[in-house]
């Protein structure tokens, strides 16, 4: 991808006058995932024109695509030809772009076993705070050839630069799938959990919530058809257990929304990265488990201090998902030595701090 | 390079200095853990790119984590370059020491701390070796996935340096996706920690950019890895193509067909024929190219795979086939891959084991273009290639006594390095850049992507204290090697030494 590009160009031509004014843009997608992070000042940057796939070999297990290319087009394309992006981004909304899906880093229900989105990000085009194309990684799934940049884009909130282009590792879709319901208790569905881990069960999602327990099996024929004979429990319909894990993946289930009531009761949605064998949180309000254990869903009002003391207790880290209240800061705080470094690294791609000022944190 | 050849300090100025770090070092550490005599750094000298060499000023081998970080205290006080060293086992030249500066050693750090066999996970000090990792795990059903070719010295340190692969990373990925968190020390000394035994930590993602830093930006000395169930089965294909075209094209017909083996390896016939003498991995020696394709799982699952691939195989021209029996053939197919390159030592005086990555689809091209060069620059070379991740180690084989052969070997590799880059490939799959591939980097990155390196180390490492000159070259060095380009193969001056 190249500076010549006429879209790439309208999107220079804007970042050029940021940066002779000194004046935040705040990079813009499809929208569908604004209510993550802190809010970020400054004039729209439109990034949908860039659209398009690359090139795409299935032989080669990778594509190569532009950021504004919608997220479900990708799938669609990847779909035709067996293959699929196996972190299984979630969408929340229509018209989600492969650019905010690695700037966003988030990963669906099948990231524990399958890996993140940083996981298979293999290369990266990326115009930086000094209005330079750059080029890091490429298509090729194993590259050390200087520091792993594209990775560091993603979960990266825009902060460092816009990604224009960016090449995804996918693979085959597996021949088999099936999902299996429990009644438990999350204390039992943790135990489980730490049961089946180390053993090889074909296990690609696991999700607790209000006494039920579904754990989804990938892989080939032989190995999910013995996985289900060892765990038992009861089988869902191909096409009920593909909708569930979806609106898993979106967060379309009630639990996720935060209603009028919710907000009337001093309620927020908060996320908790926290080892996945690590005990039941004890916190107020409803819980939703996911990865295995090693990412807690918790809808409380409990205070922003309280939750992010139970997740630090436990090992992780608290962000604040939904919230009306949010001047306890949407992520953890880092520590000296970690803040230090993030503002290096700001200043290594954006010294001007033009893009997505303040998005992650105060001061980035 | 030849910019600090121009800036090395005089004899006595280095002797004093020594002496200075050396009492500074003697406050903080035993005496019996800081060398400095000529005789006691020799073993230091280089790593496994053993035709490059210096000696360092001092070898410090701290046994703490406080020892560690008073060390890098006052290196960082007095502007004295860092070099960590795990076993020593890299192929870029990225542990070689620093003429002025102090070689970390971590040999010390061999202590598995933890294994936790129901999240899965291993907490290791970072001198712990790669293998030792798997036989720790094993009581539980558990293992290390990544297997670098060298895993039985190799450390996990050293693989975090280098984001490692091995020959299973296809299925199971790199360093990078079984490594959760990497606990260290910043150049000034502070400890610090990347990513966490949760799947993700708050901010950005740093981890990517430890792993495979080559030891730049931080110095490791703790890791927590993944640990993954044993597959209860594993067989193996050794099939046997009559050329290499259709070994290459067989490679890519396998992931078309939606198989994603556990390991999938390419030799050509000088690589089998150099093992089969030294290990006798009963290979096929008539067949232009061999591939090994593996299936691991339960065992319905291999059984499965394994008539599946035999069929693609089959269909993409395999002359031969031969699915391992046992444990002990499968094993036994294995130990020529992992003995490809002491094999190579048997048969010639040296060898420059070149490590580029390419799109699978050019596999074949580029196993012509080599034999092209071989022609070229007069000097055999035997070829082994991760080929399911398109991942490339010709093994260039010369003898460094001779001065042009050295030389021409120089060329060859940089040859295999540019051709790789046009066949939209990276000059380093695994290996990393070290001092080995600086050159390279100039021909794969823009001035403008070489600054964002820099700058990234800055955030880290703002006075450039933790193995300086390595990985990225300099503004002047690209200049000189673009010049040296014009003149493809016949270098101006060619008197004067260039490393």
């Amino acid at each position: 991808m190249s500076a010549q590009d006429p879209m790439l160009a309208r999107i220079i031509d804007q970042v050029d006058g940021a940066r002779a004014r000194q004046a935040p843009l705040e990079i813009r997608g499809g929208g569908s995932k604004w209510f993550l992070g802190e809010t970020a000042p400054g004039e729209p940057l439109d990034v949908t024109c860039l659209t398009g796939i690359t090139s795409y070999e299935p032989t080669e297990l990778v594509v190569t695509v532009r950021a504004g290319t919608r997220l479900a087009d990708l799938e669609a394309a990847l779909q035709e030809h067996g293959q699929y992006l196996p972190f299984e981004p979630p969408r929340f909304a229509a018209g989600g772009t492969v650019g905010g899906m690695v700037a966003a880093g988030l990963s669906g229900p099948a990231r524990a076993t399958s890996g993140s989105v940083r996981d298979h990000v293999l290369g990266v085009t990326l115009l930086n705070g000094r209005g330079e194309i750059l080029s890091f990684g490429g298509q090729v799934a194993k590259n050390v050839a200087g520091y792993d940049v594209s990775r560091l884009m993603a979960g990266s909130l825009g902060i460092l630069g816009v990604i224009c282009e960016v090449s995804l590792k996918v693979l085959p879709i597996s021949t088999a799938t099936a999902t299996l319901c429990f009644n438990c208790d999350s204390g039992e569905a943790l135990a489980k959990f730490r049961e089946w881990s180390s053993q090889p069960l074909a296990i690609s999602a696991t999700a607790w919530h209000e006494g039920l327990l579904h754990v989804r099996l990938a892989g080939a024929g032989a190995a999910v058809a013995s996985a289900c004979t060892r765990l038992g429990g009861t089988q869902l319909a191909p096409e009920q257990a593909e909708s569930w894990w979806m609106s898993v993946r979106d967060h379309s289930q009630a639990f996720f929304a935060l209603d009028s009531a919710d907000v009337a009761r001093g309620e927020s949605l908060w996320r908790l990265a926290v080892p996945a064998t690590a005990p039941p949180l004890e916190l107020s309000g409803l819980q939703f488990i996911e990865w295995g254990g090693a990412e807690r869903w918790c809808k409380t009002s409990a205070a922003a201090g309280q939750v992010r003391r139970a997740a630090v207790g436990l090992g992780g880290h608290a962000t604040l998902i939904r919230g009306a209240d949010r001047s306890c800061g949407v992520f953890a705080p880092l520590s000296d030595v970690s803040m230090r470094i993030h503002r290096g690294l700001k200043q290594a791609f954006d010294p001007l701090r033009i893009f997505n000022r303040g998005r992650m944190y105060a001061g980035l | 390079m030849n910019s600090s050849l121009r800036s090395l300090p005089s004899d006595a100025v280095r002797e004093q200095r020594q002496k200075d770090v050396v009492a500074a070092l003697a406050e903080v550490l035993p005496r019996a853990a800081i060398l400095f005599r000529h005789e006691d750094t020799v073993p230091f000298e280089c790593d496994a790119l053993t035709a490059y060499r210096t000696s360092p000023m001092v070898v410090v081998l701290p046994d703490s984590e406080a020892q560690v970080a008073a060390v890098l205290k006052i290196c960082h006080k007095m502007s004295v370059p860092v070099i960590a060293r795990g076993a020593g086992t890299g192929l870029s030249g990225g542990a070689m020491p620093h003429r002025s500066g102090v070689t970390l050693s971590l040999a010390k750090f061999n202590k598995i701390l933890r294994i936790d066999p129901a999240a899965c996970t291993a907490v290791v000090q970072c001198g712990v070796r790669n293998l030792a990792i798997s036989e720790a795990a094993a009581p539980y059903g558990l293992y290390y996935a990544p297997d670098p070719s060298s895993q039985i010295a190799c450390t996990i340190g050293g693989n975090v340096a280098e984001n490692s692969g091995g020959v299973h990373c296809l299925k199971y990925g790199l360093t990078l996706h079984n490594v959760l968190r990497v606990r260290g020390f910043m150049a000034t000394g502070e400890a610090v920690e990347f990513g966490s035994e949760a799947l993700d930590a708050a901010g950005l993602d740093l981890l990517p950019i430890i792993l495979g830093s080559e030891g730049m930006l931080a110095v490791t000395t703790e890791v927590t890895v993944k640990l993954i169930p044993k597959p209860q089965s594993a067989r193996c294909i050794m099939a046997s193509f009559d050329d290499i075209e259709s070994a290459g094209a067989a490679v890519a017909s396998v992931i078309a067909h939606g198989i994603i083996p556990a390991g999938l390896e390419m030799m050509d016939k000088a690589m089998t024929a150099a093992v089969d003498a030294f290990v006798h991995a009963d290979y096929d020696l008539s067949a232009a190219a061999i591939l090994l394709c593996e299936s691991d799982g339960t065992a319905a699952e291999v059984e499965e795979e394994i008539a599946r691939m035999e069929q693609v195989l089959g269909a993409a021209g395999a002359s031969r086939m031969e699915v391992s029996r046992d444990e002990a053939q499968r094993l036994k197919f294995w130990s020529g891959r992992k003995n490809a390159f002491p094999a190579s030592g048997s048969i010639s005086p040296d060898y420059m084991c070149m490590d580029s990555t390419i799109p699978r689809k050019r596999l074949a091209e580029m196993l012509r273009a080599i034999q092209q060069m071989e022609l070229k620059y007069n000097l055999r070379c035997a070829n082994v290639f991760h080929a399911g991740d398109g991942n490339l180690h010709p093994l260039i084989l010369f003898d460094a006594a001779d001065a042009d052969q050295m030389h021409r070997c120089e060329l060859f590799g940089a040859d295999i390095l540019e051709t790789s880059v046009r066949l939209g490939g990276t000059v380093t799959g695994e290996h990393g850049v070290g001092i080995e591939k600086l050159n390279s980097m100039c021909v794969q990155f823009s001035a403008a992507e070489r600054a964002q390196f820099l700058a990234v180390k800055h955030a880290f490492d703002p006075l450039e204290l933790l193995n300086p000159g390595k990985v990225i070259p300099t503004l002047q060095r690209c200049a000189e090697y673009g010049k040296m380009h014009v003149h493809r193969g016949m270098l101006p001056f060619p008197e004067l030494p260039r490393f």
